[in-house]
């Protein structure tokens, strides 16, 4: 294995501070780094959501045969402004037997975590708002909290609809959440460090070589986490009307659209930072990386939304600990004894054995998978 | 501590995203699963049948559209059909070829859009709904070319269809006709073996050939069964004795094969428009029939192969210029009896795809 330990491999780049300004205004810089990149994460975060669901509407267009929106503006790009003025503008209905307090705190709940995430994300070599040495404990910690708002609007609408949707998304968080964390453990091995920023610099080679299987695990479940397709039983609009937040309008709506997209952005933000070396590329500043990886995934996302049907909810539960759990254990195991047993490993070697190790274990699978009945198992 | 669980009462419809207008259920889950389901219909109730005793046996025409109004053509066709089978007028050939062309294209339009919502229902997110619906426009192109409409065609009479093919429709046809099995074959490819479509519909919604012939089901529905019946061939009207074509079936009677079973028949509509376009005759298109047409008193019971099953109308005569009785058999509503049985013990969105699967249009079932 790369020896991406910085005490072994003193080659390796250092990490910046995150770089306070000095005192000005008689604030101490600290606070000024506070401040800025706050801004600038409550700014990114909204700009590029706006951003992907222009991309997702004219991508998922396109790969439908049809225009999606051009009206707004050259090509459309307008298109989510319009949304979000249309969406301001209209009436907020609360349902008479809704329980009032949960139901208007539940889209702020479930987005404070989308936006907190953000904090540990690096944007360049130490731009970030908490360079936290448990970084991707602290992501996977908040991100978990974006359900408690998603079922406290389940509960609190009073509508069943909304219910069935809430409960199924607690349902698939809870199960996600281990494969998730599993894939994460293994980039956590190479890295030798839970922040952010050092995994990044930890990769020379991004981790999506050598650890291919761990971003299938980590992309499905993540997908299956924040309800993208085919994984979407949550806000099924052929099943369950709009799921949990089938009883909300206007600016809470847009709130819970905002967290919808918001959070494949922090998925593919967190894909980006821990599989393709995050802002680390040649020539373009590192900020600009940074977006269009994101957005590449994200692109992904729009890709299997418009290619896959939907799963069964017990099918999605098979799904996560019949096929996602055992193989990202075996991943797990496999890196554990690649990166202790030969440490001084050349990439080129370790990656070939990663990619034969994937295959191998996913073929494995579907056909064990096939065997028990399509994953059709009642749970 | 153990947990007090009740049955709780969902009502879908008659307004949701996927009861295929407006039909509703009142399906009682334990949790995910469905204990029972009442369905409730009659919210688009026109009392067609009771209008077409205030109106003449020609005027009744365009209501037929507005049934099934995914199959016009099929409906004008099998009213046609009654009323000539209690008028006893010879219809010419040319008329004959233009009926069975119009009737497969329609089972091939309305087929496409069976399949595009039933993969909605699934959940793939329009993709495959509007690459059907691509396909469809180009049909619906040739139906405006012959009718000057796009949905209600109002293209057949008793006696005939209402004017001939326009010179620029057989060339169109046959563009399509070269380009539509290269599409079913897209299909093919792209959902036959889908694996979540495996998992989502193989083995759901399981209906027993036995059930289906007691609640008279009939059409692809009874067909996936394993059954081959086929009115175009147990009981041949117009012309369709003279034209070589299969039935398929299916094996299990499970949503995949429902679906299975009308990708099948999209390729025998295609392989009956190509026997038909190669031999259709020059001719008058239409008997000479007066539009107030007078049948002789007595009743008849006319069937057809309609898309979506047997569409039987019965008509009371009693030598008027309207129909003293008439009756409609809608395979929508029909292949809806043993729906809540298929449903029992599956999941909320099992529900939704059996229920899909089924293909029937709320004009149809409530009239």
């Amino acid at each position: 294995m790369v020896l991406l330990d910085p005490a072994v491999n003193p080659e390796l780049p250092n990490a910046l501070p995150p770089d306070w300004p000095g005192d000005m205004l008689g604030i101490s810089g600290f606070w000024w780094h506070w401040l800025i990149f706050t801004l600038i994460i409550i700014i990114f975060v909204l700009t590029m959501v706006m951003a992907v669901i222009y991309i997702e509407r004219r991508g998922m267009a396109r790969m439908q045969s049809r225009l999606g929106p051009n009206r707004t503006g050259p090509f459309g790009i307008f298109q989510p402004v319009a949304d979000a003025v249309k969406v301001l503008l209209k009436e907020n209905i609360v349902p008479g037997t809704a329980d009032k307090l949960v139901h208007w705190l539940a889209p702020v709940v479930a987005f404070a975590p989308a936006l907190l995430i953000f904090a540990v994300i690096p944007f360049g070599n130490g731009a970030l708002l908490a360079d936290l040495n448990i970084g991707i404990l602290y992501v996977v910690a908040v991100s978990s909290v974006s359900t408690v708002g998603v079922f406290m609007a389940g509960w609190g609408s009073s509508n069943k609809y909304s219910l069935l949707g809430a409960m199924r998304n607690v349902a698939a968080v809870v199960s996600y959440e281990i494969p998730l964390v599993l894939a994460v453990v293994g980039v956590i091995l190479i890295a030798g460090s839970l922040s952010m920023n050092q995994i990044v610099l930890a990769q020379d080679i991004p981790f999506i070589l050598l650890q291919p299987l761990g971003f299938f695990l980590f992309f499905t479940a993540g997908c299956a986490e924040i309800n993208r397709s085919p994984f979407d039983l949550m806000e099924a609009d052929s099943e369950i009307v709009a799921g949990f937040h089938t009883e909300y309008s206007g600016m809470k709506f847009a709130m819970f659209y905002l967290v919808e997209y918001a959070e494949a952005v922090a998925v593919a933000a967190i894909i980006t930072t821990l599989f393709l070396g995050g802002w680390r590329g040649p020539l373009l500043p590192p900020w600009f990386w940074f977006v269009i990886k994101v957005v590449a995934v994200f692109f992904l996302m729009v890709w299997t939304r418009s290619t896959l049907p939907r799963v069964r909810i017990d099918q999605l539960m098979a799904f996560a600990w019949k096929f996602l759990l055992p193989v990202a254990l075996i991943n797990l195991f496999v890196t554990a004894v690649q990166v202790l047993a030969w440490p001084d490993t050349l990439p080129w070697v370790v990656v070939p054995i990663n990619f034969a190790v994937m295959a191998v274990l996913i073929l494995l699978w579907a056909k064990i998978f096939y065997k028990v009945g399509w994953g059709r198992l009642e749970v | 501590m153990a947990l007090r669980t009740e049955p709780f009462v969902l009502n879908m419809g008659p307004v949701h995203p996927s009861t295929h207008g407006v039909f509703r259920m009142r399906a009682t889950l334990d949790g995910e699963v469905v204990l029972d389901i009442e369905p409730v219909f009659g919210y688009l109730h026109r009392g067609v049948e009771k209008l077409a005793e205030q109106r003449t046996y020609t005027g009744f025409i365009p209501l037929t559209d507005r049934m099934d109004y995914l199959a016009s053509m099929s409906n004008n066709l099998g009213y046609c059909l009654a009323v000539e089978k209690l008028a006893g007028v010879k219809i010419p050939e040319r008329g004959e070829y233009l009926r069975v062309i119009m009737a497969e294209l329609q089972r091939l339009a309305s087929h496409l859009v069976a399949v595009g919502a039933f993969l909605n229902d699934c959940g793939a997110y329009f993709t495959p709904f509007l690459y059907m619906f691509r396909e469809r426009e180009k049909i619906v192109d040739l139906f405006e070319m012959v009718s000057g409409q796009r949905l209600t065609y109002n293209y057949m009479r008793i006696g005939g269809v209402s004017q001939d093919i326009p010179e620029e429709f057989l060339p169109a046809m046959d563009k399509f006709l070269a380009t539509m099995p290269g599409f079913i074959d897209e299909i093919d490819r792209l959902l036959k073996e889908n694996e979540i479509l495996l998992a989502r519909a193989k083995g759901v919604g399981v209906l027993s050939s036995e059930n289906a012939i007691a609640c008279g089901v009939s059409g692809p529905v009874l067909r996936s069964t394993g059954i081959k019946w086929d009115i175009r061939k147990a009981d041949p009207y117009s012309i369709y004795d003279r034209f070589d074509f299969e039935i398929p079936t299916g094996e299990a009677g499970d949503c995949y094969d429902r679906y299975r079973v009308r990708v099948e028949e999209m390729r025998q509509s295609l392989h009956i428009l190509n026997q038909a376009r190669k031999d259709i005759p020059e001719g008058p298109v239409r008997a000479d029939v007066s539009h107030l047409v007078r049948p002789p008193a007595g009743e008849v019971y006319g069937r057809i192969e309609a898309p979506k099953g047997e569409l039987g109308f019965y008509l009371v005569s009693d030598n008027s210029i309207a129909p003293y009785r008439c009756h409609v058999r809608p395979p929508s509503l029909i292949n809806l009896t043993p729906l809540r049985e298929m449903v029992r013990g599956w999941k909320v969105q099992d529900l939704i795809i059996i229920f899909g699967s089924i293909d029937i249009t709320m004009g149809e079932v409530d009239r």
